[in-house]
């Protein structure tokens, strides 16, 4: 099942602490969301508010059309999937799956049949009659993961679920994570401070940070058209160039940078349209200095000095240094970089993206 | 000189094993003496004694007294144990510090005054002298030792599990009942056979708070005080092995059960 959710200025205080402050979304019927963020940034508190562990201070929660503002965990259609799995141990993995039906009264043998049919979902049917000490981290994750669907929620709330896993398995879980919720269709709501695990298992990403929401969009509008800076910074790496806007005309726009003066086309400025005389900034990615093919229109921001580089695999992270300012630039695994070499700063003009300074969403 | 240390340390730990067991191995072994006094010499063994306490009913019904009182008192001090704790870990109750001292504060003070105090207060109440009161009395000793025992144990890692369990819908009586009561399940069983062995072996209270029902310890002081007698030894073997058996129940059961879970 499932079913959407709207949350309306939801604020929460703490003492003198706003962990959350007036929050506002929409996520629609069997969206998979990730709240991403650095620790302290509410997205924690977002989630509890949706289970029902704490109310908001102000500002409600509907599921389903329904307000659950006040309502508490167990009557709400939400199920949540602790960080740390919260499995119970004295029970095996059967009893696990099946407690929430036996809590809603549902005869032995239905519920055998239901826990049994969840846990083929997580490929742990074999397993069943074993205790939660007797599994594997990945594994103890599925069965929280089973338990969790067996009610049928309408949300699933996941609580970083994966942060104890390591890397390979974790990008293993994040497909299963994925594939199971395609399968099931259930609207999961997912925290995580780690931005690759956000793109690869969200259809929409809500970049939160000091309690609000930086930004909201799919991974790729997040990491290439970011509406703030943290938002930037925060999904992968991206170079800050302080400019000042000197001159519109027509769908481009002239501003100056330490780097000089370069001519950027309107649609860059993803936070309003270009005021002559304003402060912005330009993000841009580090990848993105490579050299563009002559037939697209770019910008060139001179020439840089590579002062530095490291194999990354996928690329060379080098530093560059133009000027007074030092960038980062990711060139091709083939390419050979050496320091001292010189650099053409060219890139696709509409790669680059313009932020107001002070912008919010 | 390190073989000199080796046989030093040897001969202490020989010695203050001795010091704790001879007293004990001197009632066993006289309780198989051949004759009616328990002191040396050993005139030979037999088993004449234990016949004995087995067919006298009145030690035979002080003993299921005791097992009863034991039992029953220790169950009823384990589950007000558990509830206090469940109270003090999982929420904040006003001077919960405070509070919590004053349960585990008995522990400390002697089971004399407890049973005096007891006494006074059920002369006011009027509540006749029975086994029932002797009960209450272990209950009143047991209690803070239960408590402390299962309140240790509670630990903020089972706060998230019981979380889930509310979750998916359970209310506040199953979390306890089905998810923290077997959590606790080792702690909670230690705290019941300390707390048999305890009440077993309880003389002062079990003594003051009995009248016509009395509990083993009581009966055997009873027969003491018509002298020394093979009798008595006989007996108090089968207090320390039912002690022993309690202890290494426990054992066996905490010890599996930690053993197991992760």
């Amino acid at each position: 099942m499932t079913a959407d959710v709207s949350i309306r200025n939801a604020t929460k205080v703490f003492g003198s602490f706003r962990a959350l402050d007036d929050v506002s979304l929409d996520i629609a019927a069997g969206e998979f969301i990730v709240l991403l963020g650095p620790s302290g940034c509410g997205k924690t508190t977002l989630l509890s508010i949706l289970g029902g562990f704490i109310e908001p201070t102000s500002g409600t929660i509907s599921i389903g059309g329904e307000d659950m503002t006040h309502v508490s965990p167990a009557k709400r259609p939400t199920t949540t999937m602790f960080q740390d799995y919260a499995l119970f141990p004295h029970m095996c993995l059967r009893d696990n799956v099946g407690f929430g039906l036996r809590m809603r009264g549902m005869g032995k043998a239905e519920r055998f049949e239901k826990a049994f049919s969840y846990l083929d979902l997580v490929g742990l049917r074999a397993s069943s009659a074993k205790k939660p000490h007797e599994l594997s981290g990945g594994q103890r994750q599925r069965v929280a993961l089973a338990r969790a669907l067996a009610v049928d929620p309408h949300v699933l709330l996941l609580d970083e679920p994966l942060g104890a896993l390591d890397l390979k398995l974790r990008r293993q879980m994040q497909d299963e994570l994925k594939a199971i919720q395609k399968r099931v269709g259930t609207t999961f709501v997912h925290v995580t401070h780690d931005q690759e695990e956000a793109m690869a298992i969200a259809d929409r990403i809500v970049v939160m940070n000091k309690g609000r929401i930086e930004d909201v969009g799919t991974p790729a509008s997040i990491y290439m058209r970011p509406r703030s800076l943290f938002s930037a910074g925060f999904m992968g790496e991206a170079n800050f160039l302080p400019a000042t806007v000197r001159g519109t005309s027509g769908s481009e726009a002239q501003v100056e940078t330490t780097l000089g003066r370069v001519a950027l086309p309107a649609s860059a400025f993803v936070s309003g349209s270009p005021a002559v005389g304003k402060d912005v900034t330009l993000c841009i990615r580090p990848e993105h200095f490579r050299n563009a093919n002559a037939d697209v229109p770019t910008v060139s921001l001179g020439r840089g000095r590579i002062t530095g580089s490291a194999f990354f695999g996928t690329h060379h992270r080098c530093h560059v240094a133009a000027g007074d300012t030092v960038l980062t630039a990711h060139l091709p695994q083939t390419d050979n970089p050496e320091a001292g070499a010189e650099l053409d700063l060219r890139l696709k003009a509409d790669s680059i993206v313009v932020l107001q300074d002070g912008a919010g969403v | 000189m390190r073989h000199l240390s080796t046989i030093l340390v040897t001969l202490y730990a020989g010695l203050i094993y001795l010091f704790i067991f001879l007293p004990v191995v001197v009632l066993v072994l006289f309780s198989f003496q051949d004759g009616s006094l328990p002191v040396p010499p050993l005139n030979g063994l037999t088993l004449r004694w234990y016949e004995a306490i087995f067919a006298d009913g009145k030690l035979m019904a002080a003993l299921g007294n005791s097992l009863l009182v034991a039992l029953i008192s220790s169950a009823v001090a384990c589950v007000l144990g558990f509830l206090a704790a469940y109270a003090f870990a999982r929420y904040t109750l006003p001077a919960s510090g405070l509070l919590r001292g004053l349960i585990v504060a008995p522990m400390t003070v002697s089971t004399l005054i407890i049973g005096l105090g007891l006494l006074s207060i059920l002369n006011i109440t009027g509540m006749r002298l029975s086994l029932v009161t002797v009960g209450i009395g272990h209950v009143v000793i047991n209690l803070p030792l239960c408590f402390a025992i299962i309140y240790a144990s509670m630990g903020g890692h089972q706060v998230n599990i019981e979380r889930a369990a509310r979750d998916l819908g359970a209310k506040d009586w199953q979390v306890m009942l089905l998810v923290t009561a077997p959590m606790l399940l080792p702690s909670i069983l230690a705290a019941f056979f300390l707390s048999v062995t305890f009440s077993w072996d309880e003389f002062i209270v079990a003594f003051l708070l009995s009248r016509f029902d009395v509990t083993l310890p009581v009966e055997i002081w009873s027969m003491l005080r018509s002298g020394l007698d093979p009798k008595t030894n006989a007996i108090g073997s089968v207090v320390f092995l039912i002690s022993v058996a309690f202890l290494v129940v426990m054992e066996f059961t905490v010890f599996r059960k930690t053993g197991k879970s992760s």
